[in-house]
C-alpha cells in the first residue's frame, strides 16, 4: 500500500549563502522536487525612488551605486544618460571612453563575482579565490578614480567627476594584458567541469519566448539565442565606435549562461583596450558652469566662478520640466531609469528598472519540477543581487 | 530607431479612436489612452505585425495629489523586431480598479504587486495581489507624495521584550527642507517668471 507523503514547505534565507543576498525563499516540497517557489523580496528595501524624490540631481547619484553594488557605474550611466538626454547636454569625447571604460570594468566586476559565487554554490571554492584577487585590482582602480572602492559616486550629468589619475591608464593596460589568462585559467577549472557541468547543464532552461514573455533582458536573454544588447541596438556615449561581438547562448540553460559570461569579460576587455587606445584628449565634463561646478582655481578669481559653485551646491542644478526613459545594458540586464522632472532641481519621480526584478519574478516558472539541489544554482545563473531588486 | 514615424502612423491608424493622443519624443513613442481600453492597445502592441511590442519593460505610477485623476500610470514596452520603444499612459482616480496584464505578460506580475504596494492602484483578475517590497503589515504606500519621507514606524530589538518592537518615529532632528530655489538668472530669470 503506499504511504501518503505530506507535502513540505521549507524557508530557504532569508539568511542563507546561496541566497546571495536577503532573500526568502518559499518552497514547497514534494520529496525533494520543488513544486512550487514563492519569493518574497523588499528586505533590503530603502526606498530609494522615494529619498531621490527629496535630494537634488546631484544628490541622487550616490543612491545608484547602492543598487547593484557589484557593479555600481554601469547605473550612474543610466541616471546621467537621462539628465543628459533632458538638458540636450554635450558629453565631451574623452568623458565618453573613460565612462565606457569604467562601465566595462564594471561588467568585469559584476561578471566575475557571478561566475565564481556560483561555482562556490555549486561546490568549487578556488574559483572565487582566484576571481576576487581580480576583482580587488579592479576595485583598485575604482578608488584611483574616484576614491572610494565600491560606492564611487563618479559620474555626472555632462561627463565625469575628474579626469583620470596619471598613470592609470598604463595600469589598466596592464590589467588588460593579463586577465585574459585569468580567464583561462578559471575556465579551466570549470568548463570542461563534470561536476559543474552536471550540476548546470539543462538545469533551468529557459525558452526564447519565455525568455521574452518574462522581461528577461541580458544574459538571461541572450542565453536563450536571442541576439539583444542594448550597447549594439541602441548605443549609447562612445559604444558605436567600438568593435566588440555579443555571445548567444544555444539552450537557454545554466551553463549557457555561464559561457555568456564568461566570453562577454574577453569582449569587455577587448573594448578597454580600444578605449585605451583611442583616448582623446580634453575636457572630461561639460564646461556649461550651470551644470557642472567650476575648477577650485578659477573659484578663487572669477565672482561667477563662486557664484556657480555656490548654487551648485546649495540649490543644484534645475531640469526642465519633461520626462524621459534611459535603459543602459548592465551587466545583469537592462537597466532603466524612467526620470520625470518638473523644472526644479529635484526630480519629480524617478522609476528604478531593475533586471533583477524581472528575473527573480520567474524563480517560480525556473525551478518547477527540479530538485531543492538545483535552486542555488538556478539562482545563481539569474545574477541577482538585492540592492537592485529591493531598491 | 529608424522609422518611428511611420510606426506611430500605422499605431494610429489601426487603433484611430483608441488613442487620445500621440507624440515622438527622445527616440520613443508616446500614446495617451482611455482606461478601459488598456487590455486592447496591449493586445494589440504585443501581437500585431506592425508593431510586435514583446517585451513588458515597466509598470509605473505618478502621484499628481492635486489633480482630480490623481495618478498616471505608465507602461513601458520594447519592441525587439523594430528595435523601438513605447510608453502607453493614462490618468485614473484614486480607488479606480485596473485590469491586470498578466494574461498578457506575465511578467506583470511583480510590477502590478510594486504599483499596488507603493500606490495602493488595485488590479482586478490579478493571481496574487499582495504587498511586495515593504514590510509585511505594512500601513501606506510610501510613494504617495502625501507619505512622509521618514516614514510611520522604525524597528528595534528590543532587550526587555527580547524581541523585534515597532515604534513610532522619533527623530533627534526633524527632517529639514530648505528651500534653496530662488532667482538664479538675476533679471532675465524673473522676465521669464512673469511672463507666464
Amino acid at each position: 500500500m503506499a504511504k501518503e507523503v505530506k507535502k513540505l514547505n521549507l524557508n530557504f534565507g532569508p539568511q542563507h549563502p546561496a541566497a546571495h543576498g536577503v532573500l526568502r525563499l518559499i518552497l514547497q516540497l514534494d520529496g525533494e522536487v520543488v513544486e512550487k517557489a514563492d519569493p518574497h523580496i523588499g528586505l533590503l528595501h530603502r526606498g530609494t525612488e522615494k529619498l531621490i524624490e527629496n535630494k537634488t540631481y546631484a544628490q541622487a547619484v550616490p543612491y545608484f551605486d547602492r543598487l547593484d553594488y557589484v557593479a555600481p557605474m554601469n547605473q550612474e550611466h543610466a541616471f546621467a544618460l537621462a539628465i543628459e538626454k533632458i538638458l540636450n547636454i554635450n558629453v565631451p569625447a574623452r568623458a565618453q571612453y573613460i565612462r565606457v571604460i569604467f562601465c566595462e570594468i564594471g561588467r568585469i566586476l559584476s561578471h566575475i563575482l557571478n561566475v565564481t559565487t556560483q561555482a562556490m554554490d555549486v561546490g568549487a571554492l578556488t574559483p572565487t579565490l582566484w576571481g576576487f584577487e581580480e576583482r580587488e585590482t579592479l576595485m583598485g582602480f575604482y578608488e584611483k578614480v574616484s576614491g572610494s572602492r565600491l560606492h564611487a559616486n563618479y559620474f555626472r550629468a555632462g561627463g565625469v567627476h575628474q579626469d583620470l589619475p596619471k598613470g592609470l591608464e598604463t595600469e589598466i593596460a596592464g590589467f588588460c594584458e593579463k586577465f585574459p589568462k585569468i580567464i583561462d585559467d578559471l575556465e579551466t577549472l570549470l568548463t570542461d567541469n563534470r561536476i559543474f557541468k552536471q550540476r548546470n547543464v539543462d538545469i533551468g532552461i529557459v525558452s526564447k519566448q519565455d525568455a521574452l514573455d518574462y522581461s528577461f533582458s541580458g544574459v538571461m536573454l541572450r542565453g536563450s539565442g536571442v541576439p539583444w544588447d542594448l550597447r549594439k541596438s541602441q548605443p549609447y556615449d562612445c559604444y558605436e565606435q567600438l568593435d566588440f561581438k555579443i555571445p548567444v547562448g544555444k539552450n537557454g540553460d545554466c551553463y549557457d549562461r555561464y559561457l555568456c559570461r564568461i566570453e562577454e569579460m574577453r569582449e569587455s576587455v577587448k573594448i578597454i583596450n580600444q578605449c585605451l587606445i583611442n583616448l582623446p584628449r580634453g575636457p572630461i565634463k561639460t564646461n556649461d558652469g550651470k551644470i557642472s561646478p567650476p575648477p577650485k582655481k578659477e573659484i578663487k578669481q572669477s565672482m561667477e566662478a563662486l557664484i556657480h559653485h555656490f548654487k551648485l551646491f546649495t540649490e543644484g542644478y534645475r531640469v526642465d520640466q519633461d520626462e524621459i526613459y534611459t535603459a543602459v545594458e548592465a551587466p545583469k540586464g537592462e537597466f532603466g531609469v524612467y526620470l520625470i522632472s518638473d523644472g526644479s532641481s529635484k526630480p519629480y519621480k524617478c522609476k528604478i528598472r531593475a533586471p533583477g526584478f524581472s528575473h527573480l519574478q520567474a524563480m517560480d516558472y525556473l525551478i518547477k519540477g527540479h530538485m531543492l539541489a538545483d535552486v542555488p544554482a538556478v539562482l545563481g545563473s539569474m545574477d541577482i543581487v538585492f540592492g537592485e531588486v529591493d531598491r | 530607431m529608424e522609422n518611428l514615424e511611420s510606426l506611430e502612423k500605422a499605431i494610429n491608424s489601426e487603433l484611430t479612436t483608441k488613442i487620445l493622443s500621440s507624440n515622438i519624443k527622445h527616440d520613443q513613442i508616446n500614446i495617451c489612452i482611455e482606461d478601459n481600453n488598456l487590455i486592447e492597445v496591449m493586445i494589440f502592441l504585443k501581437t500585431h505585425s506592425s508593431t510586435k511590442f514583446k517585451q513588458l519593460i515597466d509598470i509605473t505610477a505618478v502621484d499628481y495629489p492635486e489633480k482630480d485623476k490623481r495618478f498616471k500610470m505608465v507602461y513601458l514596452l520594447l519592441s525587439h523586431e523594430k528595435n523601438s520603444r513605447i510608453k502607453i499612459e493614462f490618468n485614473i482616480k484614486e480607488g479606480e480598479i485596473l485590469s491586470s496584464l498578466t494574461s498578457i505578460f506575465p511578467s506583470a506580475n511583480w510590477m502590478e504587486r510594486e504599483v499596488f504596494d507603493m500606490y495602493g492602484v488595485e488590479f482586478k483578475d490579478h493571481p496574487d495581489l499582495r504587498r511586495i517590497l515593504t514590510d509585511y503589515g505594512f500601513k501606506g504606500h510610501p510613494l504617495r507624495k502625501d507619505f512622509p519621507l521618514t516614514g510611520h514606524n522604525e524597528v528595534r530589538y528590543s532587550e526587555a521584550d527580547k524581541k523585534v518592537i515597532y515604534e513610532p518615529v522619533k527623530l533627534e532632528q526633524n527632517y529639514r527642507n530648505f528651500d534653496y530655489e530662488s532667482p538664479w538668472e538675476g533679471t532675465k530669470y524673473i522676465k521669464e517668471q512673469t511672463k507666464k
